[in-house]
């Protein structure tokens, strides 16, 4: 299996939203090379022929009644915001800058 | 009187409370006081919720003098898993990401402690997100084991393990995503159970890998682990895996189990789960236990599950994968915590800051890993064929149950390890769920049993018992039986 480098620690740490220190980058190219080296063996055994396994109880879609329940309310949901402003989240701007 | 309270079993709590020979609150009271008392030295307590513990210990106490009928374990105090959203008490997962965070409702694990009028004390220390085998990944600071306060108390629910070896509780809640209720249990000398997945339901766990997450009763007896297995499972229609069907009869196994007769059980002893990396204290005490097994009428043969050996290089490749994907939920815009929004900065760039300042290292490297695993063009060599060791698991399982009633193993190769002995070397660390993690992959139920101490450190050993699915009784009367011969095995001293 390929060893992992710095660039694609820094790549895989920008699809997951972690602004990682430089320090950071250097650790964990080392430990995840070590680590999907190590799991890498899983490729010794999966032959072609075998099914994949997704979850333990083979699972179908479960439908019910479409009723009311009980639920959060909106103060509830809204209780533990960083922000909040007329009933809703507050977020920092999505857009670019001309939006 | 304080001193027999914080010994007893939560069955003879449960039954002086519901006799009237002592109240709830003189229990809770006693328990309060031995945590005040070592939790300085073992740090099994994120937060200890005095208040709302005595007052559903004074609701039990008047429900008692009022006559009314109350469930076995009404009364009994019991540490719950910082995992475990309970509304208006915090709930951190052991993450800075959650630092302070309330949750505006229950687990459904909490809302049916509460409905059965157990006591719960607070909440208890664990590896961030439940990701580790040590509760030194907790950002805020490692739990001590109480036999030795140097050593781990195994992970990630050290802290419930912990607080039932240090006579804190005489009931915890634990989940298991690859062993964090039994690689505990076993380190702590404690009884700590893995139902069949789906049999307790999920609602309100704060979630790492969902297919694989379970939670389950930690306990010092095989029969307190089964009244509160009884408790806190059966099916919820919030959590869409639970299983509809009827609860295992745990109660009633472990029961039968103290009669001390196992004749024609066959029990298959898992060849993989030996030899090398395998202490010779632990080998030995598990050769000890079959030896006990056969005593108690078994049938005992050795059983290979050649799978096995992939099992945990499968698992660290499906637990971070649906991790990655479970954990995209802390953007910092509904809850937890938001770092450097300064009014110049996009919602991509305060997430990304966010993420890097909340999570700790293990919690980022398994992100990266999950995200690796499941990127184009490493799909199928990584996730794909780690579903396919699932698939080969599941089917050795199948094959061994065919022969065996239930199958036995150490529950960890090794005892409680020094703290720091393995912080930097993930793969060292990730050994300490070799034996565990396959009954996660297959959904199946598993347990670790005390087993005694080890001849050469002196510290804990685990039995772990499996069983097939929704067969969760069967490795109780096993281990019900196996614990009446073992006999005591002493505690720690705090």
């Amino acid at each position: 299996m390929p060893s992992i480098s710095r660039d694609e620690v820094a790549h895989l740490a920008k699809l997951a939203r972690l602004a990682v220190t430089e320090d950071e980058l250097d650790l964990f190219a080392g430990q995840l090379d070590v680590i999907l080296q190590s799991v890498a063996s899983v490729g010794d055994i999966a032959t072609a022929d075998i099914p994949p396994t997704s979850h333990a109880v083979p699972l179908t879609n479960v439908f019910r009644e479409d009723v009311v329940r009980p639920s959060l309310g909106q103060q509830q949901a809204l209780s533990g915001a960083p922000e909040a402003e007329d009933g809703r989240f507050r977020v920092p701007r999505i857009l670019g800058e001309e939006a | 009187m304080t001193n027999d309270l914080i010994h007893a079993t939560a069955a003879e709590l449960a039954a002086k409370i519901h006799s009237g020979e002592v109240s709830s609150v003189e229990v809770t009271q006693a328990h309060l006081d031995r945590i005040a008392e070592t939790d300085g030295k073992v740090h099994a307590f994120l937060h200890v919720d005095t208040e709302g513990a005595l007052a559903q210990a004074r609701r039990v106490d008047e429900a008692v003098k009022a006559g009314e009928q109350v469930s076995p374990l009404a009364g009994v105090p019991l540490a719950l898993k910082d995992v475990m959203t309970t509304e208006g008490v915090p709930t951190t997962v052991g993450s800075k990401i959650l630092e302070g965070w309330i949750p505006p409702y229950d687990a459904t694990v909490t809302r049916k402690l509460k409905e059965a009028g157990v006591v719960i004390l607070g909440k208890t220390n664990m590896d961030e997100f439940a990701m580790g085998s040590s509760t030194e990944n907790s950002a805020y600071g490692p739990t001590h084991n109480p036999w030795d306060l140097e050593r781990i108390p195994g992970g990630s629910g050290g802290g419930s393990s912990a607080a039932l070896a240090a006579l804190q509780a005489p009931l915890a809640i634990g989940t298991d995503t690859g062993g964090s209720i039994r690689q505990p249990g076993a380190v702590t000398g404690t009884v700590g159970v893995k139902p069949t997945y789906g049999g307790v339901s999920r609602y309100g766990l704060v979630a790492f890998s969902s297919s694989l997450d379970q939670a389950g009763p930690c306990a010092r007896t095989v029969l307190d682990a089964a009244l509160l297995h009884e408790v806190i499972a059966g099916y919820d229609h919030m959590d869409s895996t639970s299983i509809n069907a009827p609860v295992p009869p745990v109660v009633a196994a472990a029961r039968e189990g103290l009669s001390g007769d196992l004749s024609g059980l066959r029990i298959g002893v898992v060849t993989q789960f030996s030899g090398e990396g395998y202490q010779q204290g632990v080998a030995r005490s598990f050769e000890a236990a079959v030896s006990q097994l056969k005593e108690l009428g078994a049938e005992i043969a050795d059983v290979s599950c050649p799978s096995f050996d992939y099992a945990l290089p499968a698992y660290y490749l499906i637990a971070p994968s649906e991790c990655s994907s479970n954990l995209a939920r802390f953007d910092a815009m509904r809850y937890g915590l938001r770092v450097g929004d300064d009014g110049t900065r996009s919602t991509e760039e305060v997430m990304s800051l966010t993420r890097e300042a909340g999570f700790g290292p293990e919690v980022k490297r398994r992100i990266m890993i999950g995200t690796y695993a499941l990127s184009s063009g490493y799909y199928d060599a990584y996730y794909g064929s780690a579903q396919k060791v699932r698939t080969l698991i599941t089917q050795d399982f199948a094959k061994a149950f065919e022969n065996f009633d239930v199958l036995i193993s150490p529950t960890t190769p090794t005892t409680a390890f020094k703290i720091g002995e393995r912080a930097n070397d993930p793969m060292a660390m990730y050994k300490a769920d070799l034996c565990t993690i396959p009954a996660n992959l297959a959904g199946t139920p598993a347990m670790s049993v005390p087993s005694g101490l080890s001849d050469e450190d002196g510290m804990p050993v685990g039995l772990q018992i499996m069983a097939p699915a929704l067969q969760d009784h069967r490795m109780y009367r096993v281990a019900a039986a196996y614990e009446a011969a073992r006999g005591a095995f002493g505690g720690p001293s705090l």
